[in-house]
């Protein structure tokens, strides 16, 4: 099984590119012409969204390396017992929209602790597999076209977040 | 957005580390921040470019046509405003794609060039518009069909069945995918609605 997975995982990428490039080649396009064309405009958008990288990387890692989030967790705990959260968890919960190296970092940590295979290791992966790092998403999405009024969008992705976590506690629960 | 939840994040942790003693570890961690961001963009320039010339391909052949049909149901739904801008759906129709098959770093560059588009057809330049906010939830959903990375790290960390995770990582996505959808799409109802009156 994880040997197949593997190999289609593998073989995504290199397929895509194939057949692109198989397509152009058929239809007599300038195949390369075409993508240093596109290849130019990849600059364009690293360079608008470099900033904003320096920025978020700095508020992030000083929310860590400060200390703070730990008394967060604490002021919450409380809560959490109430409504039944495993609170082995809650760092990645909180950790998990914000920032994607430290919420890998916590997962594994996680994992190591209480075991790969037990219920609350497992729980961990899934929050990982079923979520993404939703500030920065959003960061660099609306910085790469240099827009600053985002709306909704953060309510909108925070709520599908708090329930992509929930769902994962809950299916974990159920499943073991 | 971000001149909010910023500033909030760099005063309350900066004071909170003056005031706890925890000035070493900041003081690393600002130096970390900074390197890694720098490191994080030399990477993203690579990917960036290499999708962005292949997109550039692909939207010059016919392949793309095949896959925007696919998915033309899908992007109707979600995307009712940009009826008409087939450059922009077919930008998008590859950010499904480059998610589904779980390639995070071919998705973004694609999600990014299909904000460039957008934004040309967006009425107020300094807001997001409708469609580009369906664009980031989608892509902060995390819909794909194996969830690679994690996989990884549980199989190196000696799991006995790492790929066990599969099935209840699929119900997550789609609920908190379904939860995402409904929710813009009753945000932008409600915005529709108070711009009218």
């Amino acid at each position: 099984m994880i040997e197949f997975i593997n190999f289609i995982s593998n073989l995504a990428m290199p397929l895509i590119i194939l057949i692109i490039v198989i397509y152009g080649f058929i239809e007599k396009k300038e195949v390369f012409d075409k993508f240093i064309e596109g290849a130019k405009d990849g600059i364009k958008i690293v360079i608008n969204i470099f900033p904003t990288l320096i920025g978020l990387f700095l508020a992030v890692g000083a929310l860590r390396s400060s200390g703070i989030i730990d008394i967060a967790i604490k002021l919450i705990d409380p809560i959490l017992h109430l409504v039944n959260f495993p609170s082995e968890i809650m760092p990645l919960a909180i950790l998990r929209p914000i920032s994607g190296s430290s919420s890998i970092a916590i997962a594994t940590d996680i994992m190591k602790t209480f075991g790969v295979d037990s219920q609350i290791g497992i729980m961990a992966s899934v929050i990982m597999g079923a979520t993404e790092t939703t500030l920065y998403t959003i960061a660099v999405y609306s910085s790469s076209v240099k827009i600053k009024k985002t709306r909704f969008v953060l309510i909108a992705a925070l709520t599908a977040d708090i329930v992509g976590i929930i769902t994962s506690i809950v299916v974990c629960r159920f499943l073991s | 957005m971000l001149n909010l939840v910023w500033p909030i994040f760099i005063i309350i942790s900066f004071a909170y580390a003056i005031f706890s003693g925890n000035l070493e570890n900041l003081n690393t961690s600002i130096f970390e921040s900074v390197e890694n961001a720098v490191n994080l963009s030399i990477t993203m320039l690579g990917t960036m470019c290499l999708w962005s010339g292949i997109i550039h391909i692909a939207n010059n052949t016919r392949i793309i046509q095949a896959i925007h049909k696919l998915l033309k149901p899908v992007i109707h739904f979600l995307f009712p405003e940009i009826k008409e801008n087939k450059k922009a759906q077919n930008e998008i129709s590859m950010n499904m794609v480059a998610n589904i098959l779980g390639l995070g770093n071919a998705a973004t560059p694609l999600g990014l060039k299909a904000m460039e588009t957008l934004q040309k057809d967006n009425k107020n330049k300094k807001e997001l518009s409708n469609s580009m906010i369906m664009l980031i939830v989608l892509n902060t959903a995390s819909i794909q069909i194996i969830p690679t990375t994690i996989i990884a790290i549980r199989s190196s960390l000696g799991s006995e069945n790492p790929t066990s995770i599969i099935f209840p990582v699929w119900i997550a996505t789609i609920c908190a995918g379904v939860a995402g959808i409904t929710i813009t799409k009753l945000f932008i109802k409600y915005s529709n609605k108070r711009e009218k009156t």
